[in-house]
């Protein structure tokens, strides 16, 4: 067991050193970056969200800025009624994403294929137009807070306790995924990925089981939202337009599908490159774009499959 | 003691063509029942009938007592009913353990009511204990830590009766578990069912004569979707019909 | 308002024959080669793009049509050839990436040739004006992309029925296997197929340029309408894609200018000026649900 100790030992490492960032880029003068890295977290746990559902799962799902951004909008919303309390406010978060999950994923997973591709594209962008068409939503500009959730004792108006708070959401959801990938659901999800019909045949409850991942995911990605409209101030609408779920998928991609940092690793790279390039060129997009192309071509099972790849 | 599967009447229509034309039969407790036929006679149809893949026209299929002729899949899972497949099911990308693991877990019923399903469970090394009895029986106990697509063809249809026999079904359909077996393996898989006789009742659907009229206890022949007999392999063996429609003149 | 109900059905008709024009190329790449291209709707702005480029060039639009639609056949051979063909094998996550990336590629090469702000295409000035028809004055230029439409839509029908290649066509849809051992070079056939795809979508964008706007990202929009076209219609369906694509431009226009006015009729005009769009664009993704529950392969399924 001398690996598993060793990853561990490197989990931890990485966390510990994740946790004092804010002190180094407070050190360097680079206050900016701290809300950067509280956003590079954030995208990181949307799409460890979504690689739960499309990797550990097996369900691609083209429409989870639904739920992304649907968290983003029932904080601002409640701001906005007068709800500032982020202990109060996520929870809600998580619970409309996680009904309008089990509603959506109900009707949706009776497709399959590229069908519940397509329907679970058209459910989100049912939200999309839903929601720019209510005047209380702010319409095309989105909906701005008056001022960051309050989560007391603790003061999110600080950027680096809202950073803590993201790290360790961050970490709590990565543990619980992982115990949950080793728990008798994690194992049948494993089945069901690989051979639905055997599943099927030996009488468990398939739909059912993908019902659950499918909540699962978007109960975590409404509460990525909740944290990116503190981050940002505000929930825009492109939270919930369908380029905004191909984002998220193309992190999940290109950081591996169903590997248990792939959504961590995709979300790094590509808004890290994007951000990095970003200073040399205004035309990010263009190498972002070259760059993936190259990763389909030359590293098919992602970036976490390249460096399992190097190691063994 | 009533049968533990009765059917009788049975028919499926399938637009314009009868694929089961009245069918009736009697597997009893405990015993080996196979069911031969030429091709096309229907037996694939005539065991999705049972398992639940496909609802009879007209029929009724009454096992342990009750009428399941229109209960779905999972239901008659959860009753006992289990099959394994004429093209290997299993999960290649998991162990071979892991594949049985599955199977025992499947009889777990509490999916819906509880979390436990969500928290890496204590249970665990007694699943995975069963798991390798199961293994063991078998004859896979050394490849339980090969993925199973790395498995030989002959291992890989032991371990699909394996996972069949790990969900403990009071019936269990063996849909041709010697397909594309060499003469060994196909040996092996025989003692591994004649193993089952007087414990497990098994349907056996099988074209190798040899090893049906050595392993069944009763068999029934199936000709354009009708049983034409049903007996002991003794008399299907000499009786006429039997040899004209299938065995064709050669006499064994 | 009678009036007003036959000039937006007459604008829903040629939204949604322009909607065939982009769908017909997209439903036989994915009934085909069962490939999720999402950079169709790219094939569709480059093509506003050049068409629009050229006409400013030459002064004349059919000039600038003819130019985008040869323009982005070229481009949509070489794209086939180089990338594409790579994908056909790999799954649909994969093809996501690497389309999705195209249209990141395409967007910003657009941004990079003819900079950020929308480019101005004008229709032909002999059909600027309108027409009489039927006691109302209806645009000139909006009969004319009618009148392409359907045009298009019997050469496709003529080819797709009644000719070799068309036979060729359909048999790879419904079964591409079998198609292959029966001699069909499906590989070509489909480079050619992907080129035609390609024209079209060029066509439909220098035709629609001068109504919508010619910008970056129009592509994205338009894409979601054509696979809820082909989703409606069955995907591998050139009949699919046709009746799908009128339904959705139809219920989509009418919608949208009707909507509004009858909800006027019980809230406030604010209310119903922001909820009818809303509403009717909500309504084509609940068309197509309706029908994925009701018959999940579409209308007309090419696929036995």
């Amino acid at each position: 067991m001398n690996k598993s100790r060793r990853g561990n030992f490197v989990e931890a490492g990485v966390l510990l050193a994740a946790a004092g960032l804010p002190f180094i880029l407070l050190a360097l003068g680079e206050a900016f970056y701290i809300g950067f890295a509280t956003r590079l977290l954030i995208f990181a746990l949307a799409a460890t969200s979504l690689n739960f559902i499309v990797g550990y799962g097996g369900m691609v799902a083209f429409g989870h800025a639904a739920f992304f951004g649907g968290g983003a909008y029932v904080v601002a919303f409640l701001m906005q009624a007068g709800i500032v309390s982020a202990w109060i406010a996520w929870p809600l978060a998580i619970l409309a994403t996680v009904v309008a999950a089990l509603a959506i994923g109900a009707l949706s997973l009776r497709t399959r294929g590229v069908y519940f591709i397509m329907i679970t594209l058209a459910f989100a962008q049912m939200i999309y137009y839903s929601i720019i068409s209510l005047q209380s939503a702010g319409g095309d500009d989105g909906l701005p807070l008056a001022q960051r959730s309050t989560l007391a004792p603790l003061d999110l108006a600080s950027d680096t306790t809202l950073y803590w708070i993201a790290l360790a959401t961050l970490a709590i959801c990565l543990i619980a995924l992982r115990r949950l990938a080793r728990s008798p659901y994690g194992r049948a999800l494993a089945g069901l990925r690989q051979n639905e019909q055997r599943m099927e045949a030996l009488g468990f409850p398939v739909d059912r089981l993908k019902l659950v991942c499918f909540v699962i995911g978007a109960g975590v990605a409404g509460l990525a939202g909740a944290l990116l409209a503190n981050q940002e101030g505000l929930a825009s609408p492109n939270l919930l337009y369908w380029t905004q779920s191909g984002m998220l998928l193309v992190m999940v991609i290109l950081g591996g599908v169903g590997q248990r940092y792939g959504g961590v690793l995709g979300a790094l790279v590509l808004l890290g490159l994007e951000e990095a390039l970003g200073q040399i060129t205004e035309y990010t997009h263009l190498v972002i774009g070259l760059a993936l192309l190259a990763v389909v071509l030359f590293a098919p099972h992602g970036l976490a499959g390249l460096a399992r790849r190097r190691r063994a | 003691m009533s049968a533990l599967l009765e059917i009788a009447g049975l028919k499926r229509h399938f637009g314009g063509l009868w694929a089961i034309n009245g069918v009736d039969l009697r597997i009893e407790r405990g015993t080996i029942h196979a069911l031969i036929g030429p091709n096309g006679a229907g037996k694939t149809t005539l065991i999705h009938l049972i398992s639940g893949a496909q609802r009879p026209t007209a029929g009724r299929i009454v096992f342990a007592g009750a009428d399941i002729a229109h209960r779905n899949m999972h239901e008659r899972v959860a009753l006992g009913i289990t099959r394994s497949y004429q093209i290997t099911q299993i999960f290649p990308h998991l162990p071979v353990l892991e594949n049985v693991c599955l199977a025992v877990l499947s009889r777990r019923r509490d999916w819906g009511s509880s979390f436990r399903m969500c928290r890496p469970a204590s249970a665990d090394f007694r699943m995975t204990a069963e798991a390798e009895e199961w293994l063991g029986r078998v004859g896979l106990a050394e490849s339980a830590g090969q993925l199973a697509a790395d498995l030989a063809h002959g291992q890989q249809r032991a371990l699909e009766l394996a996972m069949a026999l790990a969900t403990r079904p009071r019936l269990l359909l063996l849909d041709e578990p010697m397909a594309g077996m060499g003469p060994e393996e196909s040996a092996h898989m025989a003692a591994l069912i004649a193993a089952l006789k007087g414990t497990q009742t098994v349907l056996l659907v099988e074209h190798d004569m040899d090893i049906v009229f050595r392993l069944a206890d009763r068999i029934s022949v199936l000709v354009a979707g009708r049983v034409i007999v049903s007996d002991a392999p003794g008399v299907v063996r000499n009786h006429p019909d039997v040899r004209r429609a299938y065995l064709g003149d050669d006499s064994q | 308002m009678t009036q007003l109900v036959l000039e937006q059905l007459l604008n829903g008709l040629q939204f949604g024959l322009m909607l065939f024009l982009i769908a017909s190329g997209l439903t036989l790449v994915f009934g085909i080669m069962d490939m999720i291209n999402l950079s169709h709707g790219s094939l569709y702005m480059g093509g506003a793009y050049l068409g629009a480029a050229a006409a400013q060039a030459s002064g004349s639009f059919v000039t600038g049509l003819l130019a985008a639609m040869l323009g982005m056949a070229v481009i949509g051979i070489v794209l086939e050839l180089l990338l594409l063909r790579k994908l056909y094998r790999r799954d649909h996550l994969t093809q996501v990436l690497a389309t999705f990336a195209l249209i990141l590629i395409a967007n910003d090469l657009v941004r990079m040739i003819w900079g950020p702000q929308p480019l101005l295409l004008n229709p032909p000035a002999a059909l600027a004006g309108p027409v009489e028809l039927f006691g109302f004055s209806y645009p000139a230029y909006r009969l004319l992309i009618i009148a392409v439409g359907l045009l298009v839509a019997l050469c496709l029908y003529v080819l797709v029925s009644h000719t070799r290649v068309g036979m060729w066509v359909r048999a790879g849809a419904a079964n591409r296997t079998m198609a292959e051992c029966m001699g069909v070079d499906v590989r070509w056939l489909f480079t050619g197929l992907f080129a035609l795809g390609a024209a079209l979508a060029a066509a439909a964008g220098t035709l629609l340029g001068p109504l919508l706007a010619v910008q970056v990202g129009m592509g994205e929009s338009i894409l979601i309408l054509a696979f809820v076209v082909i989703v409606i219609g069955g995907i591998g369906s050139i009949r699919g894609a046709l009746v799908g694509a009128l339904l959705v431009g139809i219920v989509d226009t009418l919608g949208r200018a009707l909507l509004p006015t009858l909800l006027r009729t019980v809230s406030s005009p604010e209310v119903a000026g922001h909820l009818g769009p809303a509403l009717a664009s909500i309504m084509i993704y609940l068309l197509m649900a309706a029908i994925l529950f009701w018959r999940p392969q579409g209308l007309f399924p090419a696929r036995a």
